[in-house]
């Protein structure tokens, strides 16, 4: 997928993030910071397929089954077991790890790789779907309602700029995930398997360990995405957090971005918030929105193989030369 | 060569000035701003048609009462919308709900979907910005507190109570012949909730539920479900779903020719004048108890000729919006304002019921109009008619229905 | 359970997977020989039904007849599609592909949002409700003719793949695409030729579903994934495959649906999916990985 990167200079991290943080104060609207919110939202659960998709090599169709299991388990330990919902957080981190290791496990165990995994996890996720809308702890169709409570204990901020600021501490926690992975054995091993699994076996490393770990990983990102969707919607149901929707999203904004880089799916994210955003707003005719979402998916993929990394990418110095 | 006298130069230099001040547009009789409207609606995406047709009513409701000089209270001020598109998604449509607070809207119409309607009027809530429901059936969207919602149609609650009463009261006339329903419904909100309702319901008109037969979406095929409601041999087949699965099964049980007293639907999907014109056979008969115009109203009978002269189809979401418009239109007129907290006000105290729905007088109760009410129909050959309450009825209700045989 | 009941959900099941196995088919050829995940293959199928839609409401062909000019038009848009669009993206990436049928998926289902609305559609010809007696059950004829004919034409693709010299020619290039360059084989007409023949199939489709069903520009979602498990459970790259894997997948969505309620029962498709590729990753017919 993508030859050895260099390292992103830490200037650069920290030039981001002092963006990230001034963006609500220089953008107090309401209007402006749910779309920071969003955009940071898309490039966290983005992250949780990038990390299984890009770094590891391990595309997924059913990430979106991570993020549901996360939703509704955040969302059951607040309703059912009338727990703290900031208890959702790790919950939802749990669970999505667990189903992360469940479909790893079963999946490489039996040696799926390439478009059979990535269509394995697809089933999974719609498996995951039926049976959300079937039981009674989910509400079945009726779906489940948080009650509106503003206010921090309760997991719900009066101010939106409280959620924006959780999702950036999420965000940036995913991002220092990534690059850890860049620069750790363990995501050496991931690059290793993703160029070309038999070889990283011969060469010592246990595939199908690694495999399952970051697939636990990304699940558990995935999940407490789910936690996070459902205190800032307050009301999910089946296909709303199952729905093949949010696999897309989160495979999108990662490869239009820039799979198996650490800021591809922050770029993705923006790209296509602002895309979205522009586009609705300039376009009243049914449906033109999409269509022009749709050509600028096929353009951006026409000219950047890469996705937009490469934009910055013919920028960089090669490597060797200092900064 | 005259000289023209002081006066009279004094007279010309006078009305020069007059015609200048009243010819500059708009200084002397300055337009009042406009009052928008957010439509937040899902005109793409897997609702997109209902989407579209609430947009159209809303924007015919927006354009009839500009066009006979808007808010009168309000110096003539206009009405404009602001066109949102939820996508059928609800995080797209707290955006639109976002977007439109920038714009400076007044109050917002939506959502059509209930699951995006909840968050998209929290998202409201935020800035007590006037909410008006026109399409939503779950009881959620009205029982959080929140002060800025306002549905003037009857939740599903509301309709299931009614459908009972209407369905009792022809199944009495025609000598109790329904003594047993099957009940088939769509997995979502909508179909679940109105289904689970009606099975605790229909025992008090001494209707037996047999069985729930719940069904995705989308369901391809209800061959099986058919082969199911066959063996049941129920009286009445009483569905709850959206516009594609209740045409497949209408289809489905006509063509497995089915024997009951009525196929009935509360709140069916498709069931609408495209049923009727697409597929006539299948139409025929079949009931359901639905949010509908009043058919004795020449207003609404004229809007219908309208919309269908442009080639549309004058669907409940048409007039829901409409006359969700029309209500807020006239809270305005009665608080004088835009103001949100007054427009609130007046909303809770409407008596709005200069309308073209069948409604009762408006009453809003925690945001929910406690005078509305559906109304039974059934298709003929040609046409769509309501069969009760007798006060709007257009025709007899044929109950039982003939058998296939 | 009751044995007509049972024969009668056996017979639904089977009449409903010719179906899926004719929509299965031209998926797992775009699979087989260009190995990309068609994800327009939903949005292709819509388009097609919207042309059997028109052509009998406009200009008043009958569907069945349609055929004739459906099968040959969606042909040539699928050879015009992956000439000026897919194929100048292969270069690149397999994922880009999948990106690229993604994004178009999106275009055209919006495309037809604009032009036809959102409203669903439904035809009605004379042997629309002609029903026919199989055993137990009532049958309606359009499903009988769907499903007789699916078989056939998946069949003769089957052969046709087989026999012909082309056919010959797809194969060489699906098993091994730098020799088949190599023996003088114009691989991207090839590859056009595989894509505009599984867009074919979705006009016949087409012509066979609308007798019976509905059309809206979101109805590519609704055998889609249906789709994907038939080529999965059958193998990508075989036609046997497909319409046996088509036929088990109706089975298996009528006895779910019976055994555990038309909700629940959708799970059956999806459990047989994950089972077929846990246990037998190349599926019933399918080429070893």
């Amino acid at each position: 997928m993508n030859s050895v990167l260099q390292p992103i200079p830490w200037k650069l991290h920290l030039a981001v993030l002092a963006v990230a943080i001034a963006f609500p104060f220089v953008f107090p609207s309401n209007f402006m910071v749910n779309f920071g919110v969003l955009a940071l939202f898309y490039a966290f659960i983005g992250q949780s397929w990038n990390i299984a998709g890009g770094f590891a090599g391990q595309l997924s169709f059913g990430h979106v089954a991570f993020f549901g299991v996360g939703a509704y388990a955040s969302t059951i330990v607040q309703m059912r077991l009338g727990l703290s919902p900031w208890l959702g957080l790790p919950a939802s981190a749990l669970a999505g790890a667990a189903v992360g290791g469940i479909i790893a496990a079963l999946s490489f165990r039996a040696g799926l790789k390439g478009s059979y995994f990535a269509l394995i996890t697809l089933a999974f996720a719609e498996v995951l779907r039926i049976v959300a809308n079937s039981i009674g702890i989910t509400g079945g169709g009726l779906g489940m309602l948080i009650p509106m409570k503003a206010g921090a204990g309760n997991f719900q901020f009066a101010d939106r700029s409280g959620f924006y600021f959780l999702i950036l501490a999420l965000a940036v926690l995913s991002i220092a995930l990534a690059e850890w992975l860049q620069r750790s054995r363990f995501g050496a091993h991931l690059a290793a398997i993703r160029e070309n699994e038999d070889a990283a076996r011969a060469l010592g490393i246990n595939v199908f360990v690694e495999k399952v770990k970051v697939m636990v990983l990304s699940g558990a990102i995935g999940g407490v995405g789910g936690c996070f969707f459902a205190q800032y919607f307050l009301y999910i149901d089946p296909l709303i957090v199952f729905g093949v929707d949010k696999s897309v999203e989160m495979l999108l904004v990662s490869m239009i971005g820039g799979a198996g880089t650490v800021y591809g799916p922050l770029v993705g994210a923006l790209l296509l918030a602002l895309v979205s955003d522009v586009t609705r707003v300039l376009t009243q005719i049914q449906g033109l929105s999409l269509v022009l979402y749709g050509s600028l998916l096929v353009v951006i993929i026409a000219f950047l193989p890469n996705g937009l990394i490469d934009l910055f990418r013919r920028r960089a110095k090669p490597a060797g030369e200092k900064d | 060569m005259t000289t023209t006298s002081p006066l009279s130069r004094r007279l010309i230099l006078q009305a020069g000035a007059a015609t200048a001040v009243l010819g500059a547009p708009g200084l002397l009789l300055a337009q009042p701003k406009p009052i928008k409207i957010g439509l937040v609606h899902p005109v793409s995406g897997g609702l997109a048609y209902s989407g579209g047709q609430s947009r159209m009513g809303a924007q015919m409701a927006i354009d009839e009462i500009n066009a006979a000089g808007g808010i009168k209270s309000m110096g003539g001020a206009k009405l404009e919308a602001l066109l949102g598109d939820s996508q059928s998604r609800p995080e797209v449509g707290v955006s639109e709900v976002e977007r439109m607070q920038q714009e400076g809207v007044s109050a917002y119409l939506g959502c059509f979907a209930s699951g995006i309607a909840l968050p998209a009027t929290q998202a409201a809530a935020k800035y007590n910005t006037p909410f008006l429901i026109d399409v939503g059936a779950s009881d959620l969207i009205v029982t959080r507190g929140l002060k800025n919602v306002f549905r003037f149609k009857p939740g599903f609650g509301a309709c299931v109570d009614d459908a009972i009463v209407a369905l009792g009261e022809i199944n009495k006339a025609a000598g109790g012949v329904a003594k047993t329903a099957v009940l088939v419904h769509e997995e979502s909100e909508f179909g679940t909730g109105t289904a689970k309702l009606l099975a605790g319901k229909l025992p008090g008109i001494n209707i037996q539920p047999l069985e729930t037969i719940k069904h995705a979406n989308p369901t391809r095929d209800f061959s099986n479900v058919a082969l199911r409601i066959k063996g049941l041999k129920p009286d009445l087949v009483i569905m709850s779903n959206y516009q594609n699965e209740y045409v497949l099964l209408a289809r489905t049980l006509h063509q497995q020719k089915v024997d009951v007293a009525a196929m009935f639907s509360v709140l069916g999907g498709g069931f609408n004048f495209k049923l009727v014109q697409e597929q006539p056979d299948v139409a025929l008969n079949m009931m359901d108890f639905n949010h509908w115009y009043n058919p004795r109203n020449p207003k609404a009978v004229d809007m219908r000729k309208r919309v269908e002269a442009k080639g549309g189809l004058f669907t409940f979401e048409v007039y829901l919006s409409y006359t969700s418009i029309m209500l807020y239109a006239d809270a305005l007129q009665r608080a004088g304002s835009a103001d949100k907290e007054k427009a609130i006000a007046a909303l809770e105290s409407s008596t709005f019921s200069d309308h073209i729905l069948p409604y009762g007088p408006t009453k809003f109760v925690n945001g929910q109009n406690q005078g509305g009410k559906g109304a039974l129909l059934q298709a003929s050959r040609t046409d769509i008619n309501v069969v009760w309450p007798d006060q709007f009825a257009a025709a007899k209700p044929v109950f039982p229905r003939p058998k296939f045989s | 359970m009751d044995a007509t009941i049972f024969a009668s959900a056996a017979i639904n099941g089977l009449l409903l997977g010719g179906i899926y196995t004719l929509v299965a088919s031209g998926l797992t050829l775009i699979y087989g020989v260009l190995h990309i995940i068609n994800f327009a293959h939903g949005s292709m199928l819509m388009l097609a039904m919207f042309g059997v839609y028109y052509l009998l409401t406009k200009l008043g062909i009958d569907p069945y007849l349609s055929m004739l000019i459906m099968v040959p038009g969606m042909f040539l848009l699928g050879y015009v599609i992956y000439k000026g669009l897919i194929g100048r993206l292969s270069s690149g990436k397999d994922e880009n592909i999948l990106l690229v049928t993604l994004g178009l998926s999106i275009l055209i289902e919006n495309l037809a949002l604009m032009f036809f609305k959102g409203d669903s559609r439904t035809i009605s010809v004379s042997y629309s409700d002609r029903m026919i007696e199989l055993g137990p059950t009532l049958v309606p004829l359009p499903k009988l003719i769907a499903f007789v004919v699916s078989l056939a034409l998946c069949a003769a693709l089957g052969l046709y793949i087989q026999r012909t010299d082309i056919g010959r020619a797809i194969r060489a290039v699906a098993k091994e695409r730098v020799g088949a360059r190599l023996v003088g084989i114009d691989v991207e007409h090839i590859f056009a030729i595989s894509y505009g023949i599984g867009l074919a199939t979705l006009g016949a489709a087409a012509c066979l579903l609308m007798p019976m069903f509905y059309v809206s520009p979101t109805i590519g979602h609704v055998f889609v994934l249906v789709a994907f498990t038939v080529v999965v459970l059958g193998g990508m790259g075989s036609f046997l495959g497909a319409i046996v894997g088509g036929l088990i997948v109706g089975l298996t969505e009528s006895f779910g649906g019976l055994l555990l309620g038309e909700s629940l029962g959708q799970i059956g498709i999806s459990l047989i999916f994950i089972l077929i590729l846990l246990l037998r990753p190349s599926g019933l017919f399918g080429a070893k990985q």
